[in-house]
Protein backbone atom coordinates (compact mmCIF):
# COMPACT_ATOMS: atom_id res chain seq x y z
CA UNK A 1 0.00 0.00 0.00
CA UNK A 2 2.83 2.39 0.89
CA UNK A 3 4.60 1.44 -2.34
CA UNK A 4 1.49 2.04 -4.46
CA UNK A 5 0.97 5.49 -2.96
CA UNK A 6 4.62 6.47 -3.41
CA UNK A 7 4.55 5.09 -6.93
CA UNK A 8 1.50 7.23 -7.69
CA UNK A 9 3.22 10.34 -6.30
CA UNK A 10 6.33 9.74 -8.43
CA UNK A 11 4.23 9.03 -11.53
CA UNK A 12 2.31 12.27 -10.97
CA UNK A 13 5.33 14.44 -10.17
CA UNK A 14 7.65 13.18 -12.90
CA UNK A 15 5.07 12.40 -15.58
CA UNK A 16 6.21 8.76 -15.82
CA UNK A 17 4.33 5.50 -16.45
CA UNK A 18 3.67 3.30 -13.38
CA UNK A 19 5.71 0.46 -14.97
CA UNK A 20 8.78 2.68 -14.89
CA UNK A 21 8.56 3.11 -11.12
CA UNK A 22 9.64 -0.10 -9.38
CA UNK A 23 11.00 -0.68 -5.88
CA UNK A 24 14.54 -0.91 -7.22
CA UNK A 25 14.29 2.21 -9.37
CA UNK A 26 16.84 4.92 -8.57
CA UNK A 27 14.79 8.10 -8.78
CA UNK A 28 17.46 10.59 -9.84
CA UNK A 29 19.53 8.28 -12.01
CA UNK A 30 16.84 6.20 -13.73
CA UNK A 31 13.93 8.61 -13.82
CA UNK A 32 15.98 11.67 -14.71
CA UNK A 33 14.76 13.58 -11.66
CA UNK A 34 16.77 16.54 -10.38
CA UNK A 35 17.06 17.78 -6.81
CA UNK A 36 13.92 19.92 -7.08
CA UNK A 37 11.92 16.92 -8.33
CA UNK A 38 13.17 14.93 -5.35
CA UNK A 39 12.20 17.77 -2.96
CA UNK A 40 8.73 17.76 -4.44
CA UNK A 41 8.36 13.99 -4.17
CA UNK A 42 9.52 14.10 -0.54
CA UNK A 43 7.15 16.98 0.13
CA UNK A 44 4.19 15.02 -1.26
CA UNK A 45 5.18 11.91 0.71
CA UNK A 46 5.34 13.98 3.90
CA UNK A 47 1.81 15.25 3.28
CA UNK A 48 0.43 11.88 2.20
CA UNK A 49 1.77 9.87 5.16
CA UNK A 50 1.99 12.69 7.72
CA UNK A 51 5.70 12.02 8.32
CA UNK A 52 8.69 14.38 8.48
CA UNK A 53 11.65 13.57 6.26
CA UNK A 54 14.48 15.67 7.70
CA UNK A 55 17.07 14.93 5.05
CA UNK A 56 17.03 13.56 1.55
CA UNK A 57 20.43 11.95 2.14
CA UNK A 58 20.30 8.20 1.62
CA UNK A 59 17.00 8.34 -0.23
CA UNK A 60 17.97 7.16 -3.70
CA UNK A 61 15.61 4.36 -4.67
CA UNK A 62 11.86 3.90 -4.36
CA UNK A 63 12.62 1.19 -1.81
CA UNK A 64 14.52 3.75 0.31
CA UNK A 65 11.41 5.94 0.43
CA UNK A 66 9.09 3.03 1.21
CA UNK A 67 11.39 1.82 4.03
CA UNK A 68 11.64 5.34 5.44
CA UNK A 69 7.86 5.70 5.62
CA UNK A 70 7.45 2.18 7.07
CA UNK A 71 9.95 3.00 9.84
CA UNK A 72 8.43 6.42 10.51
CA UNK A 73 4.99 4.89 10.87
CA UNK A 74 6.09 1.91 12.99
CA UNK B 1 -13.49 62.77 2.70
CA UNK B 2 -11.92 59.37 3.25
CA UNK B 3 -9.03 58.67 0.89
CA UNK B 4 -7.25 55.49 -0.19
CA UNK B 5 -3.85 54.68 -1.64
CA UNK B 6 -3.61 53.89 -5.32
CA UNK B 7 -0.80 52.82 -7.64
CA UNK B 8 -0.60 55.61 -10.23
CA UNK B 9 2.47 54.64 -12.28
CA UNK B 10 5.50 52.35 -12.37
CA UNK B 11 9.18 52.63 -13.30
CA UNK B 12 12.31 50.48 -13.32
CA UNK B 13 16.07 50.77 -13.64
CA UNK B 14 18.47 47.94 -14.39
CA UNK B 15 22.26 47.66 -14.46
CA UNK B 16 23.67 47.75 -17.98
CA UNK B 17 25.73 44.56 -17.67
CA UNK B 18 23.94 41.40 -18.78
CA UNK B 19 25.40 38.16 -17.48
CA UNK B 20 24.19 35.03 -19.28
CA UNK B 21 24.31 31.46 -17.99
CA UNK B 22 27.15 30.89 -20.43
CA UNK B 23 29.10 33.73 -18.82
CA UNK B 24 28.75 31.88 -15.50
CA UNK B 25 30.41 28.79 -16.97
CA UNK B 26 33.63 30.85 -17.11
CA UNK B 27 33.55 31.27 -13.31
CA UNK B 28 32.62 27.78 -12.14
CA UNK B 29 31.52 24.47 -13.57
CA UNK B 30 27.89 24.76 -14.64
CA UNK B 31 25.89 24.90 -17.86
CA UNK B 32 23.09 26.87 -19.41
CA UNK B 33 20.99 23.69 -19.57
CA UNK B 34 21.59 22.88 -15.87
CA UNK B 35 20.66 26.36 -14.69
CA UNK B 36 17.72 26.87 -17.04
CA UNK B 37 16.10 23.47 -16.41
CA UNK B 38 16.20 23.98 -12.64
CA UNK B 39 15.35 27.66 -12.42
CA UNK B 40 13.99 29.04 -15.70
CA UNK B 41 16.78 31.65 -15.60
CA UNK B 42 18.75 32.46 -18.79
CA UNK B 43 20.46 35.69 -17.78
CA UNK B 44 20.57 38.35 -15.08
CA UNK B 45 21.75 41.97 -14.73
CA UNK B 46 24.84 42.58 -12.62
CA UNK B 47 25.76 45.97 -11.18
CA UNK B 48 29.25 47.14 -12.17
CA UNK B 49 29.11 50.89 -11.69
CA UNK B 50 25.53 51.04 -10.40
CA UNK B 51 24.60 50.81 -6.72
CA UNK B 52 21.32 50.08 -4.98
CA UNK B 53 20.89 53.81 -4.34
CA UNK B 54 21.75 54.84 -7.91
CA UNK B 55 19.26 52.35 -9.37
CA UNK B 56 16.56 53.44 -6.92
CA UNK B 57 17.27 57.11 -7.62
CA UNK B 58 16.71 56.52 -11.33
CA UNK B 59 13.40 54.78 -10.55
CA UNK B 60 12.32 57.75 -8.42
CA UNK B 61 13.27 60.23 -11.17
CA UNK B 62 11.19 58.31 -13.70
CA UNK B 63 8.23 58.19 -11.32
CA UNK B 64 8.38 61.98 -10.88
CA UNK B 65 8.47 62.32 -14.65
CA UNK B 66 5.51 59.94 -15.06
CA UNK B 67 3.47 62.03 -12.67
CA UNK B 68 4.64 65.41 -13.89
CA UNK B 69 5.19 66.62 -10.34
CA UNK B 70 8.03 68.37 -8.54
CA UNK B 71 10.16 66.55 -5.95
CA UNK B 72 8.88 68.78 -3.14
CA UNK B 73 5.38 67.34 -3.57
CA UNK B 74 6.52 63.90 -2.39
CA UNK B 75 5.43 63.08 1.19
CA UNK B 76 7.39 59.86 1.71
CA UNK B 77 9.87 57.48 0.11
CA UNK B 78 10.09 53.83 1.18
CA UNK B 79 12.74 51.49 -0.21
CA UNK B 80 12.57 47.74 0.34
CA UNK B 81 16.05 46.23 0.15
CA UNK B 82 18.33 43.61 1.66
CA UNK B 83 21.39 45.01 -0.11
CA UNK B 84 21.58 48.71 0.77
CA UNK B 85 24.72 50.77 0.10
CA UNK B 86 25.04 51.40 3.87
CA UNK B 87 23.28 50.37 7.06
CA UNK B 88 22.91 54.10 7.45
CA UNK B 89 22.03 56.29 5.61
CA UNK B 90 19.07 54.36 4.27
CA UNK B 91 18.75 53.98 0.52
CA UNK B 92 15.49 55.93 0.81
CA UNK B 93 17.34 58.92 2.32
CA UNK B 94 19.98 58.73 -0.41
CA UNK B 95 17.20 58.79 -3.00
CA UNK B 96 15.48 61.67 -1.19
CA UNK B 97 18.71 63.68 -1.32
CA UNK B 98 19.48 62.76 -4.92
CA UNK B 99 16.08 63.85 -6.22
CA UNK B 100 15.86 66.71 -3.71
CA UNK B 101 12.51 65.63 -2.30
CA UNK B 102 13.23 67.53 0.89
CA UNK B 103 9.68 67.48 2.24
CA UNK B 104 9.55 63.67 2.20
CA UNK B 105 10.35 61.43 5.12
CA UNK B 106 12.30 58.40 3.99
CA UNK B 107 13.25 54.99 5.31
CA UNK B 108 14.13 51.44 4.20
CA UNK B 109 12.39 48.28 5.23
CA UNK B 110 14.05 44.92 5.60
CA UNK B 111 11.82 42.03 4.57
CA UNK B 112 14.03 40.38 1.94
CA UNK B 113 12.09 39.18 -1.11
CA UNK B 114 8.77 40.12 0.52
CA UNK B 115 10.00 43.68 1.01
CA UNK B 116 8.07 45.30 -1.80
CA UNK B 117 4.76 43.77 -0.73
CA UNK B 118 5.38 44.77 2.89
CA UNK B 119 6.37 48.30 1.80
CA UNK B 120 3.35 48.66 -0.46
CA UNK B 121 1.05 47.63 2.38
CA UNK B 122 2.61 50.25 4.62
CA UNK B 123 2.49 52.97 1.96
CA UNK B 124 -1.19 52.39 1.33
CA UNK B 125 -1.87 52.79 5.08
CA UNK B 126 0.05 56.08 5.13
CA UNK B 127 -2.10 57.45 2.33
CA UNK B 128 -5.38 56.06 3.63
CA UNK B 129 -4.62 57.58 7.05
CA UNK B 130 -5.34 60.88 5.38
CA UNK B 131 -2.04 62.39 6.54
CA UNK B 132 -0.15 62.00 3.26
CA UNK B 133 -0.98 62.34 -0.41
CA UNK B 134 1.97 61.21 -2.50
CA UNK B 135 4.54 58.50 -1.95
CA UNK B 136 7.23 56.53 -3.72
CA UNK B 137 7.73 52.82 -3.01
CA UNK B 138 10.77 51.08 -4.52
CA UNK B 139 12.24 47.59 -4.34
CA UNK B 140 15.95 47.76 -5.17
CA UNK B 141 18.83 45.31 -4.87
CA UNK B 142 22.43 44.70 -5.81
CA UNK B 143 22.54 41.13 -4.55
CA UNK B 144 25.65 40.43 -6.62
CA UNK B 145 27.67 42.02 -3.79
CA UNK B 146 26.46 39.55 -1.14
CA UNK B 147 26.76 36.42 -3.27
CA UNK B 148 29.49 33.87 -2.76
CA UNK B 149 30.79 33.73 -6.34
CA UNK B 150 32.45 30.38 -5.57
CA UNK B 151 29.12 28.79 -4.65
CA UNK B 152 27.51 27.76 -7.89
CA UNK B 153 24.32 26.58 -6.17
CA UNK B 154 23.40 30.11 -5.09
CA UNK B 155 25.38 32.45 -7.38
CA UNK B 156 23.41 31.36 -10.45
CA UNK B 157 20.07 32.34 -8.93
CA UNK B 158 20.26 36.06 -8.28
CA UNK B 159 20.44 39.35 -10.12
CA UNK B 160 20.42 43.11 -9.58
CA UNK B 161 17.82 45.75 -10.37
CA UNK B 162 15.25 48.17 -9.02
CA UNK B 163 11.68 49.17 -9.75
CA UNK B 164 8.89 50.94 -8.00
CA UNK B 165 5.54 52.64 -8.00
CA UNK B 166 4.11 56.06 -7.34
CA UNK B 167 1.29 55.94 -4.80
CA UNK B 168 -1.31 58.64 -4.77
CA UNK B 169 -4.70 59.25 -3.12
CA UNK B 170 -8.04 58.24 -4.55
CA UNK B 171 -11.62 58.36 -3.30
CA UNK B 172 -12.27 54.65 -3.80
CA UNK B 173 -10.23 51.73 -2.43
CA UNK B 174 -8.01 49.86 -4.88
CA UNK B 175 -6.17 47.79 -2.27
CA UNK B 176 -8.84 45.17 -1.60
CA UNK B 177 -7.16 42.80 0.81
CA UNK B 178 -3.83 41.74 2.21
CA UNK B 179 -2.42 38.79 4.08
CA UNK B 180 1.14 39.35 5.36
CA UNK B 181 2.98 36.71 7.37
CA UNK B 182 6.35 35.95 8.97
CA UNK B 183 8.01 33.05 10.77
CA UNK B 184 11.25 33.89 12.56
CA UNK B 185 11.68 30.31 13.77
CA UNK B 186 12.88 29.48 10.25
CA UNK B 187 15.23 32.48 10.05
CA UNK B 188 18.28 30.34 9.31
CA UNK B 189 16.82 28.97 6.08
CA UNK B 190 17.99 32.12 4.26
CA UNK B 191 20.59 34.49 5.64
CA UNK B 192 22.70 37.30 4.23
CA UNK B 193 24.95 40.04 5.55
CA UNK B 194 25.84 38.45 8.89
CA UNK B 195 27.86 40.89 11.02
CA UNK B 196 29.90 39.60 13.93
CA UNK B 197 30.81 41.53 17.05
CA UNK B 198 33.89 43.66 16.59
CA UNK B 199 34.53 45.42 19.90
CA UNK B 200 37.89 45.30 21.76
CA UNK B 201 36.26 42.79 24.14
CA UNK B 202 35.43 40.36 21.39
CA UNK B 203 38.08 37.71 20.91
CA UNK B 204 36.26 34.66 19.65
CA UNK B 205 37.25 33.65 16.16
CA UNK B 206 34.03 33.57 14.17
CA UNK B 207 34.33 32.33 10.63
CA UNK B 208 30.67 32.76 9.74
CA UNK B 209 30.56 34.64 6.45
CA UNK B 210 28.25 37.42 5.41
CA UNK B 211 27.46 35.82 2.07
CA UNK B 212 23.94 34.96 1.12
CA UNK B 213 23.19 31.40 2.23
CA UNK B 214 20.11 29.40 1.46
CA UNK B 215 18.83 26.02 2.57
CA UNK B 216 17.39 24.96 -0.77
CA UNK B 217 15.03 22.30 0.47
CA UNK B 218 13.68 24.38 3.38
CA UNK B 219 12.98 27.29 1.03
CA UNK B 220 11.42 25.00 -1.55
CA UNK B 221 9.13 23.53 1.13
CA UNK B 222 8.29 27.02 2.37
CA UNK B 223 7.39 28.24 -1.10
CA UNK B 224 5.18 25.39 -2.13
CA UNK B 225 3.52 24.89 1.25
CA UNK B 226 3.25 28.26 2.98
CA UNK B 227 3.18 30.55 -0.03
CA UNK B 228 0.63 28.39 -1.86
CA UNK B 229 -1.47 28.31 1.33
CA UNK B 230 -1.21 32.09 1.66
CA UNK B 231 -2.45 32.62 -1.90
CA UNK B 232 -5.33 30.18 -1.37
CA UNK B 233 -6.25 31.80 1.96
CA UNK B 234 -6.11 35.32 0.50
CA UNK B 235 -8.41 34.25 -2.32
CA UNK B 236 -10.80 32.69 0.16
CA UNK B 237 -10.84 35.84 2.29
CA UNK B 238 -11.61 37.87 -0.83
CA UNK B 239 -14.66 35.88 -1.95
CA UNK B 240 -13.22 35.97 -5.47
CA UNK B 241 -12.73 32.80 -7.42
CA UNK B 242 -9.23 32.42 -8.90
CA UNK B 243 -10.77 32.81 -12.36
CA UNK B 244 -11.87 36.33 -11.43
CA UNK B 245 -8.29 37.44 -10.70
CA UNK B 246 -6.65 38.71 -13.88
CA UNK B 247 -3.04 38.02 -12.94
CA UNK B 248 -0.86 36.72 -10.14
CA UNK B 249 2.51 38.46 -9.79
CA UNK B 250 4.69 36.30 -7.58
CA UNK B 251 8.22 37.00 -6.45
CA UNK B 252 10.40 35.72 -9.29
CA UNK B 253 12.62 33.19 -7.54
CA UNK B 254 12.33 30.15 -9.74
CA UNK B 255 10.11 29.08 -12.64
CA UNK B 256 9.71 25.59 -11.21
CA UNK B 257 8.38 26.98 -7.92
CA UNK B 258 5.77 28.98 -9.81
CA UNK B 259 4.70 25.84 -11.72
CA UNK B 260 4.33 23.95 -8.42
CA UNK B 261 2.47 26.79 -6.71
CA UNK B 262 0.07 27.02 -9.68
CA UNK B 263 -0.54 23.30 -9.50
CA UNK B 264 -0.97 23.31 -5.74
CA UNK B 265 -3.41 26.22 -5.73
CA UNK B 266 -5.20 24.87 -8.84
CA UNK B 267 -4.87 28.27 -10.48
CA UNK B 268 -4.35 28.35 -14.24
CA UNK B 269 -0.61 28.65 -15.00
CA UNK B 270 -1.35 31.32 -17.63
CA UNK B 271 -2.43 33.71 -14.89
CA UNK B 272 1.08 33.76 -13.40
CA UNK B 273 3.26 36.35 -15.11
CA UNK B 274 6.99 35.58 -15.16
CA UNK B 275 10.25 37.19 -16.28
CA UNK B 276 12.94 35.50 -14.19
CA UNK B 277 14.39 34.17 -17.46
CA UNK B 278 15.78 37.69 -18.03
CA UNK B 279 16.58 38.89 -14.53
CA UNK B 280 16.99 35.95 -12.14
CA UNK B 281 15.88 36.46 -8.56
CA UNK B 282 16.13 40.18 -7.79
CA UNK B 283 14.63 39.84 -4.28
CA UNK B 284 12.60 42.93 -3.32
CA UNK B 285 12.88 44.28 -6.88
CA UNK B 286 11.34 41.27 -8.62
CA UNK B 287 7.64 42.09 -8.17
CA UNK B 288 7.89 45.78 -9.16
CA UNK B 289 10.10 44.86 -12.16
CA UNK B 290 7.45 42.34 -13.25
CA UNK B 291 4.70 44.88 -12.61
CA UNK B 292 6.47 47.61 -14.56
CA UNK B 293 7.28 45.37 -17.54
CA UNK B 294 3.68 44.26 -17.82
CA UNK B 295 2.36 47.80 -17.52
CA UNK B 296 4.84 48.86 -20.21
CA UNK B 297 3.84 46.03 -22.57
CA UNK B 298 0.11 46.63 -22.05
CA UNK B 299 -0.70 43.34 -20.29
CA UNK B 300 -1.59 45.35 -17.20
CA UNK B 301 -3.48 48.62 -17.53
CA UNK B 302 -3.48 51.03 -14.63
CA UNK B 303 -6.96 52.49 -14.11
CA UNK B 304 -8.75 49.61 -15.84
CA UNK B 305 -9.68 47.85 -12.58
CA UNK B 306 -7.82 44.63 -13.38
CA UNK B 307 -7.62 42.45 -10.30
CA UNK B 308 -4.04 41.52 -9.55
CA UNK B 309 -2.51 39.61 -6.65
CA UNK B 310 1.07 40.48 -5.64
CA UNK B 311 2.78 37.79 -3.57
CA UNK B 312 6.23 38.06 -2.05
CA UNK B 313 8.15 35.41 -0.14
CA UNK B 314 11.67 35.17 1.19
CA UNK B 315 14.11 35.50 4.05
CA UNK B 316 12.86 36.09 7.55
CA UNK B 317 10.99 34.03 6.73
CA UNK B 318 8.50 36.56 5.40
CA UNK B 319 5.68 36.16 2.94
CA UNK B 320 2.42 37.77 2.00
CA UNK B 321 -0.09 38.74 -0.65
CA UNK B 322 -1.88 41.93 -1.55
CA UNK B 323 -4.94 41.93 -3.79
CA UNK B 324 -5.36 45.15 -5.73
CA UNK B 325 -7.63 46.61 -8.36
CA UNK B 326 -5.11 48.21 -10.63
Amino acid sequence: MIFEKIQAIIVEELGKEPEEVKLTTNIQEELDADSLDLFQIINEIEDEFDVKIESEDGLATVQDLVSYVEKAQA
Amino acid sequence: MKQYGKICSTAMSLPEKIMTNNDLTKIFETSDEWIFSRTGIKQRRIAVTETTSSLCTEVARQLLQNEGITPLEIDFIIVATMSPDYNTPSVACQVQGNIQAFKAFAFDISAACSGFVYALSLAEKLISSGSYQKGIVIGGETLSKVLDWQDRSSAVLFGDGAAGVFIGADSTPSFLLENLQADGSRANALTSGYQRNNSPFFTEENKKSGHLKMDGRAIFDFAIRDVAANIAATLKMSDFHAAEIDYFLLHQANQRLIEKIAKKTKISREKFLTNMNKYGNTSAASIPILLHENVANGTLKIGMQQKVMLTGYGGGLTWGSILIKL
